[in-house]
Parts: C-alpha cells; structure tokens; sequence
C-alpha cells in the first residue's frame, strides 16, 4: 500500500483498504452535504467581512484615519472613536493586571498542587459552571459589587460619574474572563508530562521549585496563547459594560489635565465595542457606515491579535508532537 | 582527603532547611486562596442577583408579574412575554446552529483529511472571536434588508428571524468544538467494526459514531441553547424593544437580556431603587437559574460519555 502512514489513522487504514476505491455516490452526496455546512461559516464570515467593509468604506475614503483619531460627537460628519480605544486599551490593562496573575495561580494550584478531594472537586465544578455565566450578568455582579459597594462604598465616589470608572469596568471585565484564563491555563499545565515534575521533585526540589522552573518554562507558549484569546474575548465584550458604567452617551468629555489617578478614577470612559453599539442605534442613515468603520478597527485590532495567537499555538504545538 | 571533605559538604540535607519549606508553605497558601477567589465570584454574584430581585419582588404585586406587556416605567413587568421572546430567539438560533454546527462537527471529525482540517478549524475559531455587538450590526444591516426582507417583505426593521439567525452564528463554533470532541472521543475500533461489516463512511459517521457520541451531541445543543438565551448585544440591536407578547418571527420584541440592556441602557434616569430598575436584577435572577440549570444538565452528558470511552 502506497499511503502516507504518517498522515492517516489507523481506522483510516482499515477504510481505506476495505472499501478500496470504488466511487460511492452516498458517500460523495452526504461528504459533499457536511463540507456544504462547514463551508458556510467560511461564506458568513466572507459575507459579514465584505459587507462590513463596503460599507466602511466611504468614512475611510474621505476622512481616512481621522476617524479613528477623532473624539465621540453625535454629529456624523465629525465622530470619532479615539475615547473607545483609549478606553478599551485602558480596560485590557486591568484585565491582564487582575485576570492574568489569578488565572495562572488558581490553575497552578488546581493542576498542580490540590489533591482529588471534595474542595478541589467543587471548585472545579464551580470555575465551569462561572464560565458559562451570560456576560451580562457580569454586568450585573459589576454594578453591584465594583460600582456601587467597591467605588460608592468603600472609596465614597459620588457625584459626577458615581464610581463608574474604568477601575471598575476593568475588574468587571477581569471576573468574566477569569474562570477561562483558568480552564485554559489548566489544559497548558495538564499538557506537561508528569516525568518532567517526578524528575524535578527525585533529584529534591520542592513543588515550588519543581513548577517555578520546570513546569512552566515548558507551559507558557500555552498559557500565553490562551491568555492572547482570552484577553482577545474582553477587548469585543460589551454587554457587562452596559451595567458597570460604560458612558452610552455620543458626547462626554474627559479633563485635559486630568492626571492618571483622576483619570482611572473619577473620570468617565467607554470602549469600542461599546461605540459600535451607540452608532448602530443612531437612527440616522450616516451613522450606518461610521458602525462599519469602528467595527473595521474593532476586527482588525481583534483579529491581528487572535490570528498571532491561533498561528503562534499551531507551531508550538506542531514542535511539542 | 581534601576532596572526601568537600563531597560530605555538598551533600548537607537541605530538605528540611526551614526558610525552603516556609516559602513552600506561602506559596501554596497564595495559589489556594486565588482558587477560591472563584468561589467567592460565585457568591458575589448570588448576592448582588438575590438582594435586588428580593427587594423587587417584595415591592410589586405579584400579579404584576404575568400578562399586559414588559413596561417596567409603567410598572408592568410580564415575565411570560421576555420568556416566550427568548424562546422565539432560542428556537430559530438552533435551527441555524444545530445542522451548521453538527454538520461541520461531523465532516471535521470524519471525513476531513488533517491538511483541510488545518484550514477550516481556524474559521471557525475566527468567527467564534467575533464580538456579538459585530454580529447585531450585521442582522440589523444585513439580515433583514437581505435576507427577512426577501422572503417577508412586511418584516419589521427589528425582527426576530434576524437576530436569532445572527444568534445562530454566533452558537455555531460553540456546538462544533463540543460535538466534534465528543464524536473524536469514540474508539476507532467502533468505526473499525463497522467498516468490517461492510458499512461505507457515511454510514459509519452517521450511524455509528454518531449515535455513539450522542449525549455529548445533546451536551453541545444544550449548551448552545445556554448560550443562546443569554446573548445580549445582538438581541438588544437586533429584535427591538416591543414588550407585548408575540409570536410572529418578522416582529420583534424584549428578550429577557434585551430587557436587562434597555433597562441598563436608560437607567441614568430610574436608577436607585425604583422597581423598574430592580426588576434588573430579578429578570438577572431568572437567567442566571435557567443558563446555570443547562450547563449543568450539559456538564452531566459530557462527563457520562467521557465515564463510557
């Protein structure tokens, strides 16, 4: 038989060498029928790319990057999404300081150190069952836990924006994504081999010691492309905002001479994909292309992003097989 | 001489040495208590859903609840009407993701050779990266004038079919990746014994490892349909703001999270607490309990397959 063996699986084989080659019209009809509905998520991602970018078009052609560089305004000739990105960039910063660290801690301790019992058992249950939480509802659990007791409770915010501030969406944000950054981080972690760990901890190094500088050394490639998607999920979200205090107005402004402090804290913000939500619900006919506009930078920050990320775990992966 | 000293030195036991063993001890105490940060998000958010639903619940008459519309500033607050909404959206999403997505489950699993797998797969994840915000502009700009409107020219601007198609979309890479891990899952001595009984591949993929796989299929359907009913962004763009009960595709109407986002969206003016943005954190309540009770059911079929192979 002249088939790559290193291509095929064995079923593949047997297949192979009980059906022959005779052509089979079923298997033809129903092959043909399952590409069929696989290769219409390439055409609604073509279509939905396509369109969006025609209609994006006529904003570029005559205002070019001026657009993206432009603050909010609710007349269309001079809107802008330049707070969305500054205030979305500003939200992915607390989401990598919060979610980032804990992910990776909660994971090193489930994969790594937590025995089969009934505790470890729950919070496992529980990191999947809060991954499958409607990101609303995290909008809910951010207005009520980071708005209203975190900055109006703790810290007294009232008045002016009442403590939605971007700390606050930041942490919102941070919460949604943080029992992912976990599932993701425990796959990297489970895909270490175990002698690796027996190696470390035989020659007398302790748990710690074993994981600071054998087990993630080899995991990170992982746990980084995981994050890069999770992080990739925050920057698109919007929902939770909606609640935890993103500005939904066309119009608000933020103090030139604001510093960070005042900035993070008592200043509003909002994000792009918030943007986009605000420009489609305009019912004016202008707003329809600036939407296509903000999604086009919304997609190409995103899909960069995700497409280093998808590529990046490919090599890895292939190099570690 | 010399050296025998030297070797006796470097082999001073250093697994008891105490500032080691105490670090060991801090650290593992720090990713502990980072773990259980998980648990209590679980408890924040029962908190923060209960109290207000509580105080809701307590202000209104209960009757409130049921018939006359979602009018939550005119204190009449018809669950049924968000419910059957979300069902109508539910419903029409599945009919899209559910052979979309077992579809490509099967092909990628059965028939796709590794090189177009390597192709294809990555779409799906690109489109499963897609904001939902992306997606309601698309139904709203595409869908309806494109495609609703050309078979129900009558169709409202905001409609069901278009945002539960686009919610459909949406669900598609979710029920993929599942179904296709669980059809993955099933021993290839089963598709062995059936390729030795004569069967040909579709016949294998279709009624044997499909079969096989199929409370992993119906964990993957269950979770889209989770993930479905508590899609916010396309359905608060998409399928209007109407609060009277309706049945009809080419209308639109609140969904239980349409609900939340309008009420959120307005909630500069009610904010505080007046029952119309309490009722916020009720309508939260309640999809909180039906998206937690699916995943759970799903959770069960995805470990009863993995328990079997």
């Amino acid at each position: 038989m002249t088939v790559d063996t290193a291509a095929v699986t064995t079923t593949e084989l047997v297949r192979r060498s009980i059906e022959g080659r005779r052509f089979s019209p079923a298997n033809a009809i129903v092959g043909f029928a399952l590409l069929f509905t696989l290769l219409s998520s390439v055409l609604i991602l073509v279509t939905l790319l396509a369109d969006t970018i025609a209609a994006a078009l006529p904003v570029f052609a005559s205002r070019g990057l001026g657009f993206v560089t432009s603050s909010l305004s609710p007349t269309a000739a001079s809107a802008g999404i330049w707070q969305g990105i500054m205030g979305s960039l500003a939200l992915t910063a607390f989401v990598i300081a919060v979610a980032f660290p804990l992910g990776v801690a909660a994971a090193v301790y489930l994969e790594e150190y937590a025995s089969d019992n009934r505790v470890t058992r729950f919070i496992n249950a529980n990191i999947r069952n809060l991954a499958g939480v409607p990101s609303i509802v995290y909008g809910i659990l951010g207005l009520f836990l980071f708005v209203e007791i975190l900055m109006r409770g703790v810290f007294g915010a009232e008045g002016g924006i009442g403590g939605r501030n971007v700390i606050a969406g930041g942490l919102t944000l941070a919460v949604l994504v943080l029992p992912i950054m976990i599932i993701t981080t425990s796959e990297a972690l489970r895909a270490v081999p175990g002698a690796l760990r027996e190696a470390s901890l035989a020659v007398g190094a302790t748990r710690w010691e074993t994981i600071r500088h054998q087990v993630l050394p080899v995991a990170i490639p992982a746990i980084l492309t995981g994050t890069v998607l999770t992080i990739a999920r925050a920057f698109g979200e919007s929902a939770p905002l909606l609640l935890a205090g993103a500005q939904l107005s066309l119009f608000f402004s933020v103090s030139a001479d604001a510093s960070f402090v005042d900035l993070v804290t008592n200043q509003p913000y909002t994000a792009l994909p918030i943007i986009v939500f605000n420009f489609a619900r305009q019912p004016q006919a202008e707003f329809v292309s600036l939407t296509a506009a903000a999604i086009v930078v919304l997609l190409v920050m995103l899909l960069t992003v995700n497409a280093v990320a998808v590529l990046a775990r490919d090599r890895y992966e292939r190099r570690y097989r | 001489m010399a050296i025998v000293e030297q070797q006796r030195d470097s082999r001073i036991d250093l697994s008891g040495d105490v500032r080691r063993r105490r670090r060991e001890s801090i650290v593992k105490a720090l990713f502990f208590a980072a773990a259980a940060i998980s648990i209590l998000i679980s408890v924040a958010i029962v908190l923060a859903l209960i109290g207000k639903a509580w105080a809701f619940l307590t202000s209104i008459e209960l009757n409130q609840l049921w018939g006359n519309g979602w009018f939550p500033r005119r204190g009449r607050f018809d669950l049924s009407a968000l419910l059957v909404h979300t069902m109508m959206i539910t419903g029409i999403a599945m009919l899209v993701a559910v052979p979309f997505g077992l579809g490509s489950a099967i092909y990628l699993s059965e028939y796709a050779k590794s090189g177009v797998r390597r192709v294809l797969k990555p779409t799906l994840e690109i489109l499963a990266g897609i904001p939902s915000v992306v997606l309601g502009f698309f139904a709203l700009q595409f869908l309806t004038p494109n495609v609703v409107r050309g078979i129900f020219p009558g169709a409202q601007s905001a409609n069901f079919l278009a945002a539960g198609i686009a919610v459909g979309i949406l669900t598609i890479p979710l029920v993929a990746s599942v179904s296709e891990d669980a059809m993955r899952a099933v021993p290839g001595s089963l598709r062995e014994a059936s390729y030795g009984l004569g069967a040909k591949q579709w016949h294998t993929a279709l009624r044997v490892v499909f079969p096989a796989a199929i409370s992993g299929i119906l964990a993957a359907v269950i979770l889209g349909i989770s993930r479905a009913v508590g899609e916010t962004m396309v359905v608060a763009l998409a399928a209007g703001l109407n609060g009277i009960m309706t049945f009809n595709p080419t209308e639109g109407g609140l969904t239980m999270t349409g609900a939340i986002a309008n009420l959120a969206v307005g909630s500069d003016q009610v904010a505080g607490d007046v029952a119309a943005f309490q009722s916020l954190f009720f309508v939260g309540l309640v999809l909180f309990v039906l998206t937690l009770g699916l995943n759970v059911i799903s959770g069960r079929m995805v470990r009863r397959y993995r328990q079997r192979y």
